[in-house]
């Protein structure tokens, strides 16, 4: 069935911006998507408003829509671009639901839109979940028998048919609260009773608990002729309970004899055939540990996050053979891209074992709880290949950019086994490292598995690594220890540590030994046919099949898992690195272990090495591909992390040098060197205890920026205003970062400015200057940033220029630099100096149309910022203004503040562009997804310092149609002033207070600016969190406030008399 | 654990442990490779792997211990098991001991810690070569002069019933399945479906066989190249011009043999769980079961009364055959699955169907 001819013009919906649960797995196969329509000749028209993603490159589409996803937007790109078709499978939920709306509205059929890849019957089908149930017992496969209740004694009726453990979940509350399991007879009275009284409509969902189930899934590809195939089933090690994005997932399953096997592949193939899927769909099932008795959780009709993890798992490109299949091609006319001389109408299989581990964003959040659920919270993900599962497992923890290169977890190692015994009950994060200490402490798995109902399979390999750790106490480690300790992936860090020798030391001897890592490689089919396609991961075999060729190569270092302050923008860096590289006729090489990734995708890079981003992985690249250098500088932290080593293993680094890193890291170098430049800069001290900063305090008066050197992202950045903050910040900090020196800045109130650039060495290349919305204190990733700036006079721009051009040249900088500026009262303060790619690079490089990360490329690799035919010096100004709006995961994380600080705290970004900065507000508040009224009422609680700042704005907010509530204080100011308010009760104080109002949908719009009360427990903290969980907007920067303001003014016609 | 040695016929050696109860001598045997991820037990207990030493690309292997149900016969016919990790510690509710005790109590060697990739990528190149597994190494010599010996060509006599087993079914449709060697599903397969079926040794006569008054002929898998049982060709000549046939891997290539087409020997053959199967009646592709390493050559069809339903998608050799005007068709995979994918168990459905029909005419 070859493909469609009608269909000549296709527009693919995206993703947006990244939050948890939608990451860049939607870049990686939106991209593919793009690229399988292109080779068909068929016009691509991509709307998409994130702009840190590869896919809204420029290059990527024939058109592309940098545009709030939302269904009045789609709608105008359809009727000015007149697409044949819409693909929307790609593009994770977000695009799926637009799609479903303007379908079931009518919009497509009556502009002759086709829909591709589902139909509007079957996501109905596979997302309600009454019509699901309905589809599964029609076609006899078994769902957890569950019942709607309202009131305690239908719920004790269904229990006596089902019988305990029961799952109580009520209706319409966010995020399961008030509900639970239950295991024994008052639980169940208690949380029945619970979860009925906090349900608004006082409806409970009674569901069969299968809890401690294994869970299994099913990555299933179909096409029109009902060809179907699995390219990969995936086993969770947490069983059900925990969201498969939270758990730790092998490909393929362990623990399934062929039968079970068989029996769920049957059951995915027959649901998929039922909903007539035309591509990727993800089926999740239930299997008892002790029968054959499964239920099916759920199935996504579209690609998802474990597409993008089965595709890296086998090298099967799920995106592109879905796309291909969408346009109507069938699977026995798709090639293999991998072996390219077999066809996509197969099922992969491996021989080795991945291994997916999540990245969670606890270390920026201390305060969040940490217990794992059926929500998921993690950011990101890494994945790790072995030949083992204990190789893998370990791969993957030392991949995981938390500071451990082993199963040890310091914080807990003084906790009692009594405590741990608890703690794995009720999972977190932590769990692996807590499990692994028990065994260590003879605590049998047994035991552990009866707790936590871990298979007994996977209890029993970390069993094997704690064993192994054994050999390290002996008085000498020969040539086989070394080797088996290698081959079951214990970190050369790790074995280091443990002999009290120096990782490099420890290097020189392995080596020396000849135990050398070997490279296999990812084929989709174990080697039984010949592949093209150099994909590889690094093992401790006999043979390695690297296959080298002439050319110079460049080893270009990925950026690891996505989490807070280190997302999608950094892999869109690398590929564009990747991409100059190939652009100038070298090899690109390129590592990372990010499977979600456009840069982990198999034929981006010239060769892939699927690792994590550490020394010891990087080492044994550069020995087997003797690059002519190294570029970390794309990578974010991570990769910047690394120059030093590798610089002193004698890698060469190409772009700036370690020197040049340390001078921007090291804040006495630092500051010493922009004194001598004679740039200005918040005066600043550093601390390395309580009684030196509270003594500094004296030179250095309050408020103070405090935050450990060497960190991104803002990490425990914090701005403090009196000794007791102070001394607990301290406090902290030397527990959580010993030895690390304490920053102490003085915290300056003014506009923030950033600027990204390139230096080739001698000329340096400002693209841009962007202008945060927010004032400092609020970090520049949780900022609003506006290009081209619009407050700026033109000779303070003109000093950003020479400063930023000064400091590149001296400071040497070889590639990108991002600079962060403060102006107060019209001087240019500079914060500070970061000399890598940051997160504003694409960005940039999109509104400005300078490719950065490819031009910075380019000068590292010798051609010239002239010869690359861009002038040196500032870009000139676009006439477009484009702004771009951080997004947040809070709905997604129980306890944590929404209050914006210095501390970074946003997942994402989405973009607004438009002629007028009212107009391109208005779209990027859209594109972020803040649904904001026209009309409505406004929450006010601002602290007395910001009274005569906000009463114009809510002068102007009337005007637009908004009225007020506020406690007392507030609400007798706003009186004074003429603004129509109603009084609410403080929280506690009376038997309603505003939380209610809240919770009953009286609000819209929360202006909060007393956000200093960082405990759980704070008025403050509570109204935020009621805020985030009934989706009321809540603005803690008055500058926000004023943004959102202008984006509500330019739509909002006012009233006025005669 | 006891150290042991690989050595193949090209010249490459390997050392690894052996995770059963070692070899007391060295011994020669065909080495080939497995890429199923899952269903070791069935592997290891199918008749076709008949003197073979298996290696299973996927690196753990016993993951799930040996139950009691998934044997496809009662005793292992393989030689050696080679894989890059045993896992003693097996963990699943039907795990009734792990793999490395069950093949050392059915004298199989188990051979682990060896690079199966490498191995792997060498039978690819090399093709399916002898080897020789030894409990001591051995020197270039001793190994040229134990290379020189002949493998043996009596698998599907070894394998072969020598009685005739009859599983009744009342009022079901009477099979007599020819048995080259046959795996238990296949059996179970036409149990499944209410047939009463009789075993016979694979050289019954046809005399015999027509004594049963078979409704349909079934022809099994069995080890080996087909040539080495021509005898039996007038008899399934005989019965194909009888009774309904379906024949399945060895059944399906004497089948051809039987027909004037011919065999030959495949590089590396396929074995697992993941191959591609095109059936041009249905205009679409199934995931098949295998395990041979011979197949009908192509030309060889030309003059024949046959014709091809079936190819398989990576390398377009027969899978599938279907005599012109007699009701006798054959698959060179595994219908019966087990292990690998249950997408063409229709070939049994259409069997019996066919039987119906022809018994209704």
């Amino acid at each position: 069935m070859p493909r469609n001819e009608n269909i000549k013009k296709v527009l693919v919906i995206g993703s947006g911006p990244i939050i948890i649960g939608q990451a860049a797995e939607f870049d990686y196969s939106g991209t593919q998507a793009l690229r399988s329509l292109r080779e068909d000749g068929i016009e691509t028209i991509l709307i998409n408003s994130n702009p840190a993603t590869i896919m809204t490159d420029k290059e990527m589409a024939d058109k592309v829509y940098l545009e709030p996803l939302l269904a009045e937007f789609v709608k105008k790109i359809v009727l000015k671009e007149k697409p044949d078709a819409v693909l929307p499978t790609l593009g994770g939920q977000t695009a799926l639901n637009l799609a479903l709306e303007l379908e079931q509205e009518g919009f497509f059929t009556k502009e002759g839109v086709q829909l591709l890849g589902v139909n509007l019957e079957t996501i109905e089908k596979a997302e309600d979940r009454e019509q699901f149930k309905q589809l599964m017992i029609e076609l006899n496969e078994p769902v957890p028998p569950s019942q709607t209740v309202n009131n305690l004694e239908q719920a004790i009726a269904f229990k006596g048919e089902i019988g305990l453990p029961l799952i109580i979940r009520p209706a319409f509350t966010l995020g399961g609260t008030g509900g639970g399991i239950a295991t024994t007879e008052e639980e169940f009275a208690t949380i029945v009773k619970t979860g009925l009284a906090s349900s608004p409509i006082k409806q409970c969902l009674i569901e069969k608990s299968i809890a401690g189930f294994k869970e299994i899934e099913y990555e299933v590809i179909r096409d029109r002729k009902d060809n179907c195939i699995v390219v990969c089933n995936m086993e969770n090690l947490d069983p059900v309970g925990i969201h498969t994005g939270d758990s730790i997932v092998v490909a393929p399953s362990q623990t399934l004899s062929d039968r079970d096997h068989q029996m769920l592949r049957d059951v995915s193939l027959k649901i998929v055939r039922a909903l007539k899927i035309e591509g990727g769909c993800n089926v999740q099932l239930a299997l008892d540990p002790h029968s054959f008795q499964y239920y099916i959780i759920e199935v996504n009709p579209r690609v998802s996050r474990s597409s993008a993890l089965a595709s890296k798992a086998t090298g099967y490109p799920i995106a592109q053979v879905a796309t291909k299949i969408a346009i109507g091609f069938s699977m026995d006319e798709i090639i293999n891209p991998i072996t390219k001389n077999t066809y996509a109408c197969f099922e992969p299989t491996l021989d080795y074992c991945v291994l997916k581990v999540p990245r969670w964003p606890f270390d920026k959040f201390h305060m969040a709880d940490r217990t794992l659920g059926t929500q998921m919270m993690a950011t990101g993900e890494i994945m790790a290949i072995g030949r083992t599962f204990e190789e893998s497992l370990l791969k993957g923890v030392r991949g995981l950019e938390i500071k451990r290169d082993h199963l040890i977890l310091d914080p807990i190692l003084d906790l009692s086994t009594e405590k741990l015994l608890k703690n794995i009950v009720k999972a977190t994060d932590e769990r692996i490292f807590e499990v692994s200490e028990l065994l260590r402490r003879g605590i049998t798995s047994f035991e552990i598995h009866s707790l936590t109902k871990i298979d007994l399979w996977f209890l029993q390999k970390i069993q094997n690594i704690i064993d192994l750790e054994k050999l390290l106490s002996k008085e000498v480690l020969d040539k086989e220890d070394i080797l088996l300790l290698k081959m079951n992936g214990f970190a050369d860090s790790y074995i280091a540590r443990t002999r009290k020798i120096s990782e490099v030391d420890f290097r020189k001897h392995r080596k020396e030994l000849a135990i050398n890592a070997t490279f296999k490689m990812v084929d989709t089919c174990a080697a039984e046919f010949e592949s093209k396609t150099p994909y590889y991961y690094s093992t401790y075999e006999q043979e390695s099949e690297v296959v080298l060729d002439q050319r110079k190569s460049v080893l270009v270092l990925g950026s690891g898992p996505i989490r807070i302050g280190q997302g999608v923008e950094f892999d869109y860096a690398t590929v564009h690195a990747i991409k100059a590289i190939k652009d100038l006729g070298m090899k690109a090489i390129v590592i990372n272990n990010n499977p979600e990734t456009v840069s982990t995708d198999f034929n981006v890079s010239d060769t892939l090495y699927f690792d994590a981003v550490t020394f010891e992985d990087v080492m044994n690249i550069v020995d087997v591909e003797t690059p002519i250098g190294v570029i970390c500088q794309f990578g974010g932290q991570t990769a910047i992390n690394l120059i030093e080593q590798l610089e002193n293993s004698g890698v060469k680094i190409l772009g700036t040098s370690h020197d040049s890193t340390d001078l921007a890291e090291n804040r006495e170098r630092f500051e010493k060197a922009l004194n001598e430049l004679k740039i200005a800069q918040p005066i600043g001290t550093t601390v390395s205890n309580i009684e030196d900063a509270l003594e500094k305090t004296k030179i250095h008066p309050y408020p103070l920026m405090l935050r450990p050197s060497y960190v991104i992202g803002g990490q425990a950045m914090q701005i403090v205003y009196e000794d007791s903050e102070l001394i607990q910040y301290m406090e902290n900090a030397m527990q959580v970062w010993p030895g690390e020196s304490v920053l102490m800045d003085r915290y300056m109130i003014g506009v923030e400015v950033e600027v990204d650039a390139i230096c080739d060495g001698k000329d340096v290349l400002i693209p841009g200057i962007m202008e945060h919305i927010e004032r400092s204190g609020v970090h520049s990733g949780d900022s609003f940033a506006v290009y081209p700036p619009q407050n700026l006079s033109e000779d303070i721009k003109k000093e950003i220029v020479e400063i930023s051009s000064k400091i590149a040249k001296s400071f040497n900088i070889l590639g990108l630099i991002n600079i962060q500026f403060i102006i107060k009262k019209d001087k240019v303060y500079v914060l500070e100096v970061n000399p890598r790619s940051s997160r504003t690079v694409p960005f940039l490089s999109k509104v400005t149309d300078i490719p950065m990360a490819k031009v910075a490329t380019k000068a590292i690799l010798g051609q010239s910022i002239i010869d690359q035919g861009y002038t040196p010096g500032i870009h000139p100004e676009e006439k477009i203004i484009s702004i771009k709006a951080p997004v947040f995961s809070f709905t997604k994380l129980k306890n944590v503040d929404s209050a914006l600080g210095p501390e970074m705290k946003s997942t994402g970004e989405a973009m607004g562009r438009d002629y007028s900065v009212q107009k391109a507000l208005n779209k990027a508040f859209k594109a972020a997804g803040i649904n904001f009224p026209y009309m409505g009422t406004i929450l006010v609680t601002i602290a007395d310092k910001h009274k005569d700042e906000t009463l114009p704005m809510l002068k102007r907010f009337h005007k637009c149609g908004f009225k007020f509530l506020a406690t007392k204080g507030t609400a007798k100011l706003l009186r004074e002033h003429s603004l129509p308010v109603q009084e609410v009760n403080k929280i506690g104080r009376a038997e309603r207070d505003l939380l209610d109002d809240i919770k009953e949908g009286h609000v819209q719009v929360i202006i909060n600016t007393i956000t200093r009360g960082k405990n759980v427990e704070s008025d403050g903290f509570k109204m935020r969190r009621t805020a985030v969980e009934n989706g009321v907007i809540c603005m803690t920067s008055l500058d926000t406030t004023w943004a959102l303001l202008e984006a509500i003014e330019i739509n909002s016609l006012g009233t006025m008399t005669l | 654990m006891n150290k042991i040695y690989l050595y193949l016929e090209t010249g490459q050696e390997f050392q690894g442990k052996c995770f059963t109860t070692p070899p007391s001598l060295d011994y020669l045997s065909e080495i080939v490779f497995n890429t199923s991820m899952q269903g070791y037990q069935e592997v290891v207990t199918d008749p076709s792997y008949c003197d073979q030493s298996i290696v299973m690309t996927y690196p753990l292997i016993g993951n799930y211990g040996i139950n009691q149900d998934d044997n496809e016969s009662i005793h292992p016919a393989l030689k050696t098991l080679i894989v890059r990790e045993h896992c003693s510690t097996p963990s699943n509710f039907r795990s009734r001991q792990d793999l490395g005790i069950f093949l050392s109590s059915r004298g199989v060697t188990g051979i682990e810690g060896i690079d199966t990739r490498m191995l792997t990528k060498i039978i690819r190149e090399t093709g399916t070569m002898k080897c020789i597994v030894s409990p001591s190494p051995l020197s270039s010599s001793v190994l040229d002069d134990k290379f020189k010996s002949d493998l043996t060509q009596n698998q599907i006599e070894k394998t072969s019933t020598k009685t005739i087993a009859h599983f009744p079914a009342n009022g079901g449709i009477r099979i007599v399945m020819l048995d080259f060697g046959y795996k238990k599903n296949i059996l179970e397969s036409l149990l499944k479906r209410k047939c009463d079926v009789i075993v016979v040794p694979f050289d019954t006569s046809f005399e015999k066989i027509q004594e049963f008054s078979p409704q349909g002929i079934l022809l099994s898998n069995g080890p080996g190249d087909p040539k080495s049982i021509k005898q039996v060709i007038p008899t399934i000549k005989k019965l194909q011009e009888k009774y309904p046939m379906l024949a399945i891997c060895m059944g399906h290539q004497i089948f051809a043999l039987a027909n004037g087409a011919d065999t030959e020997k495949m590089k590396f053959g396929h074995r697992g769980g993941n191959h591609p199967v095109k059936d041009f009646a249905k205009d679409r592709v199934y995931i098949t079961s295998q395990n041979h390493g011979y197949c009908v050559t192509e030309k060889s069809i030309n003059d024949t009364d046959l014709e091809i339903t079936q190819i398989n998608m990576n390398d377009k050799t027969i899978e599938g055959l279907k005599h012109k005007t007699l009701n006798a068709y054959s698959v060179q995979y595994h219908p019966e699955a087990s292990p690998g994918p249950n997408d063409t168990k229709y070939m049994f459905d259409d069997f019996l169907t066919t039987i119906n029909e022809v018994s209704n005419a």
